[in-house]
């Protein structure tokens, strides 16, 4: 295929699942039918997607509950230096 | 280290100055004349060259002897005596002869570890004092000395498991900025600077005779970065130590109370999680220092804290 534009040829990418088109020689991008509303649609999702909840080295998920037993109260062990002292 | 003798008569001295007709405080509604009433004197901090007495209605502090006081430190008085709404309210430094400093301050009653906690007071807390208009002569926070202050004293040990510990908490140190590690210069002044108080956990929390919450020690008040104020409950919270409950509490009455560290809606830890991070490997170091001091294993919620320092060298090491 080549570019409407400049003649130059298309080459086909896939860009996070949907197909696309480049021309080597202008960059252009040629997106068949529904290509367009599939890139808003992701689009949507990432900007709906809920903010992290924990930096990428937080404790897993549930970890806490069986390997510690259960969130600790403060008012033993090693808990209560962490909350109430420097 | 300081011998016994050093410290009964420190502690003397401070019963002294609790019980004398040391200057009216704003906030204890009179002078020193009712101030040591009948009671005996109490100690309610004694660790690290940092020894607190209660004295009737007031609470007398000798500061850390090794940390420079002088200047910076009497701003911070005076700046916090333009917060009453924020801090406790806090006398004049003292200097003794012996070079100790020291200040008196109304007696507030602390957070019970066994009631309810009180994270969103706090948060509200911050958040007031991270939206004060930064004072032109507020002194610099600085940068979080106590890491790796703390991480240098880990020490030797002979327990196979605190080196092994030690080792992982290095490793994660390593991961953090040179700033922070004392390494390079702290950030210079910026127009993004709030008011910090720098060193906050519930133990900094007061509740005073008029049964307001208040903010106590001012040592590392200043202004910078206010996301460190909110780092360590934020370590603990990743560490899986504090209940996503009661972070939830703290972080949402901190956002509705307008507080700037963390944007209003969407991901905070863009803002949190180098503090975070820092706090993580601090808390620790500490959790090491103090195993170590006692002559025990790590616990439960201690070893949830090395853990998190694995996980964040190896972050480090996939990136």
């Amino acid at each position: 295929m080549h570019c409407p534009k400049c003649r130059g040829v298309m080459r086909t990418y896939n860009r996070s699942g949907v197909q696309i088109e480049q021309c080597d020689n202008c960059r252009g991008v040629f997106l068949d039918y529904g290509e367009l509303e599939a890139l808003g649609q992701m689009e949507a999702q990432y900007r709906a997607a809920p903010p992290p909840a924990a930096p990428a080295w937080g404790a897993p998920g549930g970890a806490v509950h069986h390997h510690h037993g259960g969130h600790h109260r403060p008012h033993h062990g090693g808990v209560f230096g962490m909350l109430f002292s420097t | 280290m300081h011998t016994e003798t050093e410290q009964s008569e420190l502690f003397a001295r401070l019963v002294e100055i609790g019980s004398g007709s040391y200057g009216t405080i704003a906030g204890t509604g009179g002078g020193g004349g009712r101030a040591g009433g009948d009671r005996e004197p109490e100690m309610l901090y004694d660790r690290h060259g940092v020894l607190v007495v209660r004295i009737g209605e007031l609470a007398v502090k000798a500061h850390q002897p090794d940390r420079v006081y002088g200047r910076p430190f009497a701003q911070r008085v005076a700046l916090a005596g333009t917060l009453p709404q924020v801090l406790a309210p806090l006398g004049p430094p003292l200097l003794l002869l012996d070079g100790h400093t020291v200040t008196v301050a109304p007696y507030g009653q602390p957070v019970d570890p066994l009631g309810r906690l009180p994270w969103a007071e706090g948060a509200r807390l911050l958040a007031t004092l991270h939206n004060t208009p930064v004072p032109m002569d507020a002194p610099s926070w600085g940068r979080p000395e106590r890491v790796a202050r703390v991480v240098a004293r880990m020490d030797a040990t002979d327990a196979p498991e605190l080196v092994t510990a030690a080792a992982e908490v290095r490793r994660a140190f390593a991961t953090l900025p040179a700033w922070v590690r004392g390494e390079s210069a702290p950030p210079a002044r910026s127009a993004d600077d709030h008011l910090l108080h720098g060193d906050w956990h519930l133990g900094q929390m007061v509740r005073t005779r008029a049964g307001y919450w208040r903010l106590i020690d001012i040592e590392d008040l200043g202004r910078g970065d206010p996301a460190w104020d909110l780092a360590r409950p934020a370590a603990l919270y990743s560490a899986g130590v504090l209940a996503p409950a009661d972070w939830e509490v703290f972080l949402d009455a901190y956002r509705a109370a307008g507080g700037a560290a963390v944007p209003a809606d969407g991901d905070p830890w863009a803002a949190l999680e180098m503090p975070a991070r820092s706090l993580a490997v601090q808390i620790a170091a500490t959790c090491v220092r103090t195993a170590r001091e006692e002559d025990r294993p790590l616990d439960g919620a201690e070893e949830a804290l090395i853990d998190t320092c694995r996980r964040i060298s190896r972050m480090r090491d996939r990136a």
